[in-house]
């Protein structure tokens, strides 16, 4: 039948419908104009500096001083303080890595991955989610860094020739690793500046007008001279598409490389291929409960409802029990396969972990990260800010019991059970964990104080009076 | 016309304002001018009659370096400088160096990219005559501005004064240099 046949032999009625688009929600709620976006960010830097933040800020300082304190203490003394010995010789240590890497990965998978899907509800959130990256990455590095020892031969890390003239060995995925999140690290930070850019040039000819020359000296380096030329603004947009092209790829790789230091090991429980794509899903679950657990509070204390709307909320908690839901899947596929492949040290890896000496911590991972994402199924819930705040919460507990379940518990109770120990934390590292978070926190503090914690240029550009079209149809 | 004079500023309020004034000044011939705006706004390019970007070559060259610098230096160190056989595997296999050189293909494409875009863009550049106007502190904001260079060959003061005017615009000045 030719084409005009089978036009013809359609009823007619599909040639006369005309199907309505679908309805897209509103990225800026109540018609904000331009000039309230910039006023309502910027004022967030140029108001006086509020009271919560400082008791914020003393608190979250104090709380970095522990990490200090146990860095210094283990510096002075030597890895033996912390916890872990024969036969657990990674513990929480890997664990704190892996856990705050995989904090970092929502902020790249929003400005890179949900930019490359054209997700415009991104915008509101991006800024302070890559903040969130970099700073994650500064948590995670310390734990690596330090567990070698002695930590002033960490350059060793790097192919710099050294005394004994052997290099590195690059057959090794630890060696992977720190190019990995080096790279990360660098790729971040260079895409957050970029985003950067514009609104440091808004804030220089604010604080300019405002007659505060330091601030405006200031925030005029690092803007470079913008000037929002439309010239510039083609190059821009095709340097951010290309960075987030190429950081898609390294935020899926780089858990990936993290998962290859378990996965390439013959230890049962470790030596799994569903390692890389469970480990990234893994990490953008925790990084979206990290995400909602930052920007919830941000958005209720500066009242930026109009930017971050309940949309964006739910776009999020979708997320979250998509990747949840992933988790969960392979959760149940280990198990599968640890029966399947019939190798009996990989069950009894399996049913160790959830009936052996560390089922509590099995059991808090599977409330956490399987049953916690399936609220997010009810509309009602999502709709409840301080529910979803509540359960991001669990997310990020969850996920850390879930990479201290996967290290510690594969490594208690391997092949010989000559060689079965019970790994307990020693209180420097406890300290030094939890003192992580006061440097996060510090970090994150004067993020939100001194830098715009949204991307007003690219809000403007997603509001309907940024599109030159709206409303004519000519282009 | 002023010989210190850098050009003529005008301000247009939409974006949809900006959008036609650009097809009229770049129908009229002009090559050296540009609009500003506070957010990129969607088509201006073709407007404008500004070409694809050429950051991408950037991109590539960065990417090829970084990718051929993972495997060389991995070839060096393993194969060539210090041969040391570790697990009766071969001195040097594509296989093994590949997430290194991967990550050093993002990284070279990263800092590529930017540099490729600060170097298209002339910046870092602080001193620029735009800089200096008043029109600029709205035109990051909430307005949208057209700058005519003086040095365009078809620049003539009152002229373009006056295509800007019957393109919409308002608050038309004069940029010192």
């Amino acid at each position: 039948m030719s084409h005009a046949d089978s036009a013809a032999a359609k009823p007619a009625i599909l040639n006369e419908v005309q199907p309505a688009e679908l309805p897209r929600a509103t990225l800026v709620e109540h018609g904000r104009s331009f000039s309230w976006i910039t006023d309502k960010i910027c004022g967030i830097i140029e108001g006086k500096t509020p009271g919560w933040w400082w008791v914020c800020f003393v608190l979250a300082c104090f709380v970095a001083t522990w990490t200090v304190a146990g860095i210094v203490y283990l510096v002075a003394t030597g890895v033996g303080v912390w916890g872990h010995a024969n036969p657990v010789n990674w513990a929480w240590d890997i664990v704190n890595f892996v856990f705050w890497i995989g904090i970092g990965h929502a902020g790249t998978l929003i400005s890179a991955i949900l930019c490359l899907l054209r997700q415009k509800w991104r915008t509101s959130i991006n800024r302070a989610a890559e903040a969130m990256t970099i700073f994650a990455v500064v948590c995670a590095g310390i734990f690596p860094v330090f567990h070698v020892g002695r930590v002033w031969f960490a350059w060793y890390l790097f192919p710099i020739p050294n005394s004994n003239y052997i290099w590195q060995n690059f057959r090794s995925p630890l060696e992977w690793d720190v190019f990995a999140v080096s790279t990360y690290g660098t790729v971040s930070v260079l895409f957050w500046y970029v985003g950067l850019i514009p609104d440091l040039a808004i804030l220089r000819d604010r604080f300019y007008k405002a007659g505060n020359k330091f601030r405006s000296f200031l925030y005029g380096f690092f803007a470079m001279g913008w000037r929002g030329a439309n010239r510039h603004w083609s190059n821009y947009e095709m340097a951010y598409l290309v960075l987030a092209g190429i950081s898609t790829p390294l935020v899926l790789s780089v858990h990936t490389i993290v998962s290859f230091d378990f996965a390439v090991s013959l230890l049962p429980g470790w030596h799994t291929t569903i390692f890389p794509p469970y480990f990234v899903a893994g990490a953008i679950f925790s990084g979206f409960g990290m995400v909602m657990t930052l920007m919830l509070p941000l958005r209720s204390i500066f009242k930026l409802e109009d930017l971050i709307t309940q949309y964006h909320i739910d776009c999020m908690c979708k997320i979250t029990l998509a990747t949840g839901t992933i988790v969960g899947y392979a959760y149940g596929m280990e198990f599968f396969i640890a029966w399947y492949g019939s190798n009996p040290y990989e069950g009894f890896a399996f049913i160790n972990r959830a009936f052996g000496h560390y089922a509590w911590a099995y059991w808090i991972m599977i409330s956490c990260n399987v049953i916690t994402p399936q609220f997010f199924w009810f509309k009602k819930i999502r709709d409840n800010t301080w529910f979803v705040w509540v359960l991001s919460i669990f997310v990020n507990v969850g996920m850390w019991f879930e990479r201290f379940v996967i290290i510690v518990t594969s490594l208690a109770r391997d092949f010989l059970p000559s060689s079965w120990g019970y790994y307990s934390p020693s209180i420097v590292e406890i300290f030094t964990f939890f003192g992580t978070f006061g440097v996060f926190s510090v970090l994150f503090l004067l993020f939100i104080r001194f830098l715009p914690i949204m991307p007003m240029a690219e809000i403007k550009s997603v509001t309907p009076q940024g599109d030159p079209h709206a409303g004519h149809g000519d282009h | 016309m002023a010989a210190p004079s850098h050009g003529v500023i005008a301000t247009f309020d939409t974006a949809s304002d900006i959008y036609h004034a650009a097809q009229k000044v770049r129908d009229a011939g002009f090559k050296f001018w540009d609009c500003i705006t506070p957010c990129p706004v969607h088509g201006l390019d073709g407007a404008m009659g500004v070409k694809r970007s050429k950051v991408p070559r950037f991109s590539l060259i960065g990417g090829l370096i970084g990718f051929t610098t993972g495997m060389s230096m991995i070839f060096f160190t393993g194969a060539v400088d210090y041969k040391l056989i570790v697990g009766g595997k071969p001195l040097f296999s594509p296989m093994f160096a590949f997430p290194v050189s991967y990550e050093l293909t993002i990284l070279f494409t990263a800092f590529a990219t930017i540099g490729g875009m600060f170097l298209l863009n002339g910046l870092p550049m602080h001193y620029h005559p735009v800089l200096k106007t008043d029109h600029i502190h709205r035109g990051l904001d909430d307005k949208f501005l057209i700058v005519i260079e003086a040095r365009d060959p078809k620049f003539d003061l009152a002229a373009t004064k006056a295509l800007l005017e019957s393109a919409g615009g308002k608050d038309i000045a004069e940029v010192e240099a």
